[in-house]
């Protein structure tokens, strides 16, 4: 049969040439004149009768320590220190071992051999042989991977304040919404969530579930609607009756499309709009994710100029190291982390307490 | 996926294909790129250290057979570990004797459950199967109503009732008994491997339902964790294989050589998009041949003979040939290709595109506009655009709603195109092709 080669002779030729002609002219911009009347299709808001977001439904129960957010993590780390600090030598097996323990928190390969390098010299300096010296030159070096900044999130002395979220599928967007306005709400502020995922079957019902459960007030619209125009509305709604935070939850979106991260540029434009004051663009990272999220994390940057990031999962195996080196990199603050699927389960972030229950040898176990 | 790597790979065996020989220490240096290559495509640090020390082993092994230079050497073990890694076959499924098929999907959260479930059954309906979805992630809030919209979407019946998860699903499987549905799948919640309660749960729903088929939904983006919570999902259920999702982000996708290579089971699907359609076989020794940079070149033919018009794209091979491919044809063949699916898709399976036009940001939507000026010409426009004068500019670019600029540029880019086609022996007919035109008893002109 020659028309198999046939096809396929045709198409790589083809191909190419197409794809030539369209990464060119997308080079040059082909600019279309024609305008393109944005329509907007559904302008009907569904939405419940608010709760009156004075009466929380939510008793909060003390935030999950960090210890138990890093329990797993700390495993690893653990028996690698208490090898060191157990007096052994420094040796070679000693660096090898270190170097895979951070590789496996997934810290990328820069980030490790830059803590290794760093420990290296330290150890070198103080002339010492001692798996204690080691030990203490590793957290210092891990320590000076945080980025010296402040970890609040920020309220505008204005009402109503905005609070932007953001990331690919599945990290733990709408979950982490919920948590957030349970932790408002607990703090006496006045929460509306704004249901901007129409794309993500289902995802409106989801986040009202959360509504629900926190006593947060929820604007949505129908599937497919501009999600511009229904953080628009949760704005309007939020000025119109006084709220003093607007928590958008938006559509997880792979950062290579840019169609979406297009759609996020408008959606950050109108969340910043008057009466509106964005304070927060918070990007989730799943603690499960690999060295893909440091590319997120600058995608996501770029398009919708994040302000912090938000490690979840960490209450699995994973290590979460993605984070560290997506802080670094970006110099944006972990600022929150989540360790389950309660609502209470987010935790203030402090690089600190983190290290503490990190590397702390002794358990009560 | 693996386009990084890939790339990666690429320099290193460059680097050293030229060399005659190399000595101990530049192997060792060539393993080395290679390790950090892997690693930094999140292949877990462990498997990396044996499939390092494999490909060391053969290629020390191997030394003595001279009809290879070293770094070919090196390059074809390292294609052969690939190919055990990713493991040999694709998936081809045994249906049960007695239905329904049970499938079961299991995995960590925000994997891509629910969607690769009504994915995989839309996949079962165009094996000419009737499948049912069952809801039985009754964590999650809305979970079951995310599975219902989609199962619209896929044209597939969804069953679900509150409680109980494992009781859903055994109601399930004998829903699908009762009216007849021959494949069952089974959607279940999110869960943590280290989460001993709710892996008893799966476990149990395991037992209770018996599945043929179990597949753990695997995140193309996962890091090291990968083998970790992969071990233990297949401890509890006996996978049967994997389900790959995100494939269409930009993740280096090491972990599915991680995970293949600690649970021994194969990569059997993989997801690549948000649309339903967007879901496919995986073959593993395609895949191995696409990192080392040779292309899909058999995922696109199939691609090609499925989705292509054969008469159009044989009209257009001749043309090619002909030197005489003109707007018109290239309209046409232009809507062909656009049926394949995404261009940055397509084109990742080509062999041989420069890394530049491979990583251009393809803009779809620039298609569109394309197609419009072309249509806006008339048939002579099309078949000798030479005679496009500045009247006629002005015409196309109003009919096609855009500017003469734009008209002017595209008219230049087909000019260049030509060019292109023609230093790549397109211009008339080579050697080879000859006989081709010789039976179609035609005899062309050169250009
Ligand atoms: N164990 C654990 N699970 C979590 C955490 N945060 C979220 N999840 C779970 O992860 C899954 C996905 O969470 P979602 O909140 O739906 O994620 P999303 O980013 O909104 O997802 P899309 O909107 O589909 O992109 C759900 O099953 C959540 O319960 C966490 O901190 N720990
Ligand atoms: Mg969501």
């Amino acid at each position: 049969m020659m028309t198999l080669t046939v096809i396929a002779i045709v198409l790589l030729v083809l191909l190419a040439s197409t794809i030539y002609v369209v990464a060119r002219g997308h080079a040059k911009r082909l600019t279309s004149s024609g305008p393109s009347a944005m329509t907007r299709a559904f302008e009907e808001i569904v939405s419940r009768e608010p709760a009156d977001p004075g009466e929380s439904a939510v008793e909060v129960l003390p935030a999950a320590d960090m210890r138990r957010g890093v329990g797993r993590a700390r495993s690893a780390f653990r028996k690698l220190f208490s090898t060191m600090l157990s007096g052994s030598a420094v040796n070679q097996r000693l660096w090898d071992d270190l170097e895979e323990t951070l590789l496996l928190s997934d810290l990328g390969m820069e980030l490790t051999s830059w803590v290794i390098d760093g420990a290296k010299k330290q150890v070198e300096a103080a002339n010492s042989v001692d798996g204690t010296t080691l030990a203490e030159a590793v957290r210092q070096q891990l320590r000076s991977l945080f980025v010296d900044s402040d970890r609040d999130l920020e309220f505008s002395d204005i009402a109503p304040t905005v609070w932007l979220i953001v990331g690919v599928n599945g990290v733990g967007k709408t979950t982490s919404i919920g948590k957030l306005a349970a932790m408002a709400g607990a703090d006496g502020k006045r929460v509306v969530l704004a249901a901007a995922d129409t794309f993500r079957a289902a995802a409106a019902d989801q986040l009202q579930m959360w509504a629900e459960r926190t006593g947060a007030d929820i604007v949505r619209s129908v599937p497919g609607a501009d999600p511009s125009s229904v953080v628009y509305d949760s704005i309007q709604r939020a000025a119109a009756r006084g709220y003093d935070l607007v928590i958008a939850d938006t559509a997880g979106r792979l950062h290579t499309k840019s169609n979406l991260m297009d759609e996020l540029r408008k959606l950050r434009r109108t969340a910043e709009r008057e009466p509106a004051h964005l304070t927060e663009v918070l990007l989730v990272l799943d603690a499960t994710t690999g060295q893909n999220g440091l590319i997120q994390a600058r995608e996501f940057a770029k398009a919708a100029g994040i302000t912090g990031l938000v490690l979840t999962k960490l209450d699995g195996s994973a290590k979460g190291g993605i984070a560290l080196a997506a802080e670094r990199e970006l110099g944006v603050p972990i600022k929150l982390v989540g360790v389950g699927e309660k609502v209470t389960d987010l935790i203030l972030f402090s690089p600190d307490e983190f290290l503490d229950a990190l590397l702390e040898v002794e358990d009560e176990e | 996926m693996f386009d990084n790597l890939a790339d990666r790979f690429e320099e290193i065996f460059t680097r050293i294909r030229g060399k005659g020989r190399l000595s101990e220490a530049e192997v060792d240096s060539v393993l080395r790129e290679i390790r950090v290559a892997l690693i930094e495509a999140d292949v877990n640090v462990g498997v990396v250290r044996s499939f390092v020390e494999r490909v060391r082993e053969s290629t020390v092994g191997e030394e003595l057979r001279r009809s290879l230079s070293p770094a070919q050497h090196v390059i074809k073990a390292v294609n052969g570990e690939l190919t055990r890694v990713l493991g040999g076959d694709h998936l081809k499924i045994t249906y049960a004797s007695r239905p329904p098929t049970v499938v079961l999907m299991a995995g960590l959260q925000g994997v891509g459950k629910t969607t690769a479930a009504a994915k995989l059954a839309l996949w079962f309906r165009h094996q000419g199967r009737n499948p049912l979805l069952v809801g039985a992630d009754l964590q999650r809030p809305a979970a079951v109503e995310q599975l219902r919209v989609l199962g619209v979407q896929a044209g597939v019946p969804v069953f679900s009732v509150d409680g109980d998860p494992v009781k859903t699903a055994l109601s399930g499987t004998e829903e699908a008994r009762r009216i007849g549905r021959d494949v069952v799948i089974v959607d279940t919640a999110g869960r943590l491997s280290i989460d001993q309660e709710l892996m008893d749960e799966v476990r149990h729903i395991s037992e209770t339902i018996s599945p043929n088929y179990t597949f753990l939904v695997v995140d193309a983006m996962i890091g090291q964790d990968a083998v970790n919570s992969a071990k233990v999902f297949n401890e509890t259920l006996a996978l049967d294989g994997i389900i790959l999702t995100k494939l269409d982000g930009d993740a280096r996708g090491g972990a599915a050589l991680s995970v293949r290579h600690v649970v021994g089971k194969p990569i059997s699907f993989v997801s690549t998009g948000e649309k339903l359609a967007d879901f496919d076989l995986f073959y593993p020794d395609r895949m191995a041949n696409r990192i080392l940079g040779m292309g899909d070149v058999l995922t696109l033919i199939e691609q090609a003979e499925r989705t292509l018009d054969k008469e159009v794209a044989e009209k257009g091979a001749k043309k090619l040939k002909g030197g005489k491919f003109d707007l018109e044809d290239f309209l046409e063949q232009m809507q062909q290709v656009k049926k394949m699916g995404p261009l940055k898709g397509v084109l990742s399976m080509l062999p041989g595109i420069p890394k530049e036009i491979r990583n251009a940001d393809i803009n779809e939507g620039e298609l569109v506009k394309v197609e419009a000026i072309i249509s806006s010409m008339t048939k002579a426009e099309r078949a000798n655009p030479d005679m496009i004068d500045g009247s006629r500019r002005i015409r196309i670019a109003r009919g096609a709603g855009t500017t003469t600029n734009a008209v002017g540029t595209l008219l230049k880019q087909f000019k260049d195109m030509q060019k292109m086609m023609r230093s790549m022996g397109m211009g008339g007919p080579s050697p080879t092709k000859r006989s081709a035109n010789r039976a179609n008893g035609k005899k062309r002109k050169r250009r």
